[in-house]
């Protein structure tokens, strides 16, 4: 089978400048590959788009100006809903986060670009980041009354030890869900698309005449997927964000 | 016929080869190379995602997120000047027109003060100048008065003279004889004493 065909084969990863070769640092490899290249391309592109929106200072915005505005005033009011006041603290890091991925998220579904959230490892490096700084914050800031948070009020004595066993086994697996979640649908939206695009080509291929019109409906699905897809990929960082500050509402006021 | 054939063909083809892409997606997950799972590519995916993410974190942290919130606040802090602003404005005219009906009331107030001083001081004047004039002719009449009170002593005083000397000419035509006019005025006194 051609490669073009191979709906995974979007998900590889090579180095992004066959030239340089491989970079090793302390035995491991960390050569500069297409999913680096593509979260240097997010990072530029955020910074460029923050920054160019934000050059003019305008008291009455622009367009730019105002799209960075709205983002602000998004992630903002997402945080202040779920954590409060003082989750705002955390808000360079949410927003982060959440520009982080949409941005990832929205670049991928580019032809012949690499989607860097496709990858687990990406999406639980990010998750434990959020895990640990909850964990961290949590006890920083409430030491031993952070457990509170594994100890619902009101339940009765005798399910106690099972509700703080549910909770103990729940919080752990945070991280999971939330990589998991953005890494499936990234990967699932992809191979959809790419398998759709596949059967284009298999099925004008492979009919003769005016029955190559049957390639049609394959790429019908193909323009009702995209939108959905870019919907996915906008919703994706909107949850992954806001389960992100669910978290650290935990963290800044355990006990329910 | 031959074009259901071909459709036939062709489906059998096309899901031939979908078998073959989900054999081939099988495939590289079980020789471990479906890329999310080749753990080769997990440092370089990290180190890059740790470098990458820091930049974008420290640059919101430091750069692009304090501009764009100087931009919010700046907007609301003049939004809310603004408002101050307008507020003071307000207040402002509000006593300017207080400070107007003052001033009209004051000047109403004192006009009607000029008028009534003015009128005051008229009436005064007029009274003033009344008594004079009344002095003025009690004096008159004073002076007139007495001026008749002598002309009738004047004139009194002539009547006897007047009378006798009438009597003389009246005696004297009756009686045709001549009359010295002392003896005359000695008749007409003990006339007017008697009489």
């Amino acid at each position: 089978m051609a490669s073009g065909l191979d709906p995974i084969e979007q998900f590889e990863i090579h180095p992004a400048f066959e030239k340089f070769g491989h970079f090793e640092l302390f035995g491991y490899d960390v050569t500069f590959t297409n999913s680096a290249l593509m979260m240097c391309v997010a990072v530029a592109l955020i910074s460029l788009f923050l920054f160019t929106g934000t050059s003019k200072k305008a008291l009455v915005p622009g367009r730019l100006q105002s799209m960075a505005e709205i983002s602000y005033e998004f992630v903002a009011n997402m945080i202040r809903s779920t954590a409060g006041r003082d989750g705002l603290k955390f808000f360079p890091f949410i927003y982060a986060l959440f520009m982080f991925i949409l941005f990832a998220n929205v670049l991928g579904l580019i032809p012949f670009f690499f989607t860097t959230t496709s990858h687990i490892i990406v999406t639980i490096a990010l998750a434990l980041m959020v895990f640990s700084t909850v964990v961290i914050v949590g006890l920083w800031k409430h030491g031993f009354k952070f457990l509170k948070l594994f100890v619902p009020s009101g339940v009765p004595i005798v399910i106690l030890p099972f509700v703080v066993l549910l909770e103990v086994i729940s919080f752990i697996s945070r991280p999971l869900s939330h990589s998991i979640r953005l890494w499936a649908n990234m990967l699932a939206g992809h191979i959809m698309l790419k398998l759709f695009a596949i059967f284009i080509i298999m099925l004008f291929g492979a009919l003769s005449g005016a029955a190559k019109l049957g390639a049609i409906a394959p790429f019908f699905m193909v323009v009702v997927l995209t939108p959905l897809e870019i919907l996915v990929a906008f919703l994706q960082a909107y949850v992954f964000a806001i389960l992100t500050s669910v978290y650290i509402n935990d963290a800044l006021h355990p006990g329910h | 016929m031959s074009t259901f054939a071909t459709l036939m063909a062709a489906s059998v083809a096309a899901s031939e080869n979908a078998k073959e892409a989900v054999e081939h997606v099988a495939e590289h997950a079980e020789s471990g190379l479906f890329p999310p799972l080749d753990t080769a590519t997990y440092p370089s995916q990290l180190f890059w995602l740790a470098i990458t993410f820091g930049i974008l974190l420290f640059l919101l942290a430091r750069v692009l997120l304090p501009r764009l919130s100087g931009i919010l606040e700046e907007r609301s802090n003049r939004i809310a000047d603004d408002l101050d602003s307008a507020a003071r404005m307000g207040r402002e005219a509000e006593a300017a027109g207080k400070a107007y009906e003052q001033s009209l009331s004051d000047a109403r107030a004192k006009a009607h003060n000029v008028a009534e001083t003015t009128r005051a001081s008229v009436t005064a004047e007029l009274e003033t100048e009344m008594q004079a004039a009344d002095e003025l002719a009690v004096k008159q009449l004073a002076q007139a008065e007495a001026k008749i009170q002598k002309t009738r002593t004047a004139a009194l005083a002539n009547v006897d003279d007047i009378a006798s000397q009438t009597a003389q000419a009246v005696v004297e035509h009756l009686f045709t004889k001549k009359f010295s006019i002392a003896s005359v005025r000695k008749a007409v006194k003990a006339t007017k004493a008697t009489g």
